[in-house]
């Protein structure tokens, strides 16, 4: 089935309605998605550390356990941290959603196909890890109802979004780590954190 | 076994610490250690399925104000090396635990190789590494290394040596 959906604009209809919650960016596409949506301090781009976006929102969501933590990975990003999924089904944090964007492609790379182009079902994946919550969304009326749930359902939420292989112009966070460190825990801890 | 109960004082050392999450992948080493963490209602665990989860769990929960410590097998070492790039370049803090296999008293030879590497992997990804030789030096060492992650914003491996642990064969592994 071919994909209709375009990245930025689920990114940026999904980054739009995130009031105070918190986001973990996965390297590459959906950072970039993210940043072209709207650089924010509560937004953590990770440039590297692939596999890790989903674990890294399970701990703030734990830390954080009243905000909710939206992580916005992409399919080549999540198959590198499947083990997470047990992790997270195990520890079962209410408030974090994860959000694939999935184009079946490893896009930095030269859009070679993923495991999910050749029918490897990370929505299914994540329910036999114990996800409360679990939907593959295919176009917009699915997407609008999936984006309420990433936004309040009762986590472990997975939405698997399938969208179209598109090369589009690079929009680039800032890439100092320590600066997006501190601005996040400035933001969300104030000018001097206890911790 | 040794008089010391260095597990128990690890355990004090970490709670001086203000730790309130410890991620882990179990070990035999880390048996007792890991019990008291789960017995105590204000520890946060969480098992993973490899090393490299607990250096972005930690990352996760120090965004987000919390401190995190992990515990692991020298073997799970090896597992976490490209993650602990984003632990260095985002002057993250870092506290880990290693109990030490490969070394004096080993009954796996494929436990060799990993174990020899480790400070070496260690160091070679910016972290600083502290070694226990004796029961005795386990809790200081730990809290020093707390110290130096938590205030400091550095990354901080504590390696158990195999001696201090003492498991000398599989059965006994099996029978702890």
């Amino acid at each position: 089935m071919t994909a209709v959906l375009h990245r930025r604009e689920v990114v940026e209809a999904l980054l739009k309605e995130r009031g105070d919650a918190l986001v973990v960016a996965g390297l590459g596409s959906t950072a970039w998605d993210c940043t072209a949506a709207g650089d924010s301090p509560l937004t953590f781009p990770l440039w590297g550390a692939m596999g890790a976006a989903a674990m890294v929102g399970l701990g703030l969501s734990l830390a954080q356990p009243d905000r909710r933590v939206l992580v916005i990975t992409g399919d080549g990003e999540m198959l590198m941290g499947l083990g997470s999924f047990a992790t997270i089904g195990v520890q079962a944090p209410r408030n974090l959603s994860i959000a694939v964007i999935d184009n079946e492609r490893y896009g930095e790379t030269g859009m070679q196909s993923t495991h999910t182009a050749h029918g490897v079902d990370l929505a299914a994946v994540a329910l036999g890890c114990r996800f409360s919550s679990v939907r593959l969304v295919r176009d917009w009326k699915e997407f609008e109802s999936a984006r309420a749930e990433l936004l309040r359902g009762a986590g472990p939420v997975l939405v698997q979004v399938k969208v179209l292989p598109e090369k589009l112009p690079l929009v680039l966070p800032p890439h100092d780590g320590i600066v997006l460190k501190d601005r996040f825990r400035r933001a969300l801890l104030g000018a001097t954190p206890a911790v | 076994m040794t008089a010391i109960d260095w597990p128990l004082e690890i355990y004090s050392a970490l709670k001086d610490a203000g730790v309130r999450i410890v991620g882990f992948v179990p070990d035999g080493g880390h048996k007792r250690l890991i019990e008291l963490c789960i017995a105590d209602p204000d520890v946060r665990c969480v098992v993973l399925t490899t090393e490299e989860e607990g250096i972005a769990l930690a990352a996760g929960a120090w965004l987000g104000g919390v401190r995190c410590a992990l515990l692991m097998q020298s073997s799970g070492v090896g597992n976490c090396i490209n993650v602990l790039g984003m632990t260095h370049e985002c002057r993250l803090p870092l506290l880990v635990l290693v109990t030490m296999r490969g070394e004096q008293g080993e009954f796996n030879p494929w436990q060799v190789p990993m174990g020899q590497a480790t400070r070496s992997v260690l160091e070679s990804m910016s972290v600083a590494v502290h070694r226990v030789a004796a029961a005795e030096e386990a809790a200081p060492s730990v809290a020093a290394a707390a110290k130096r992650a938590y205030s400091g914003n550095s990354a901080q491996a504590v390696l158990i040596a195999q001696q201090v642990i003492g498991i000398k064969s599989f059965q006994e592994q099996s029978a702890r």
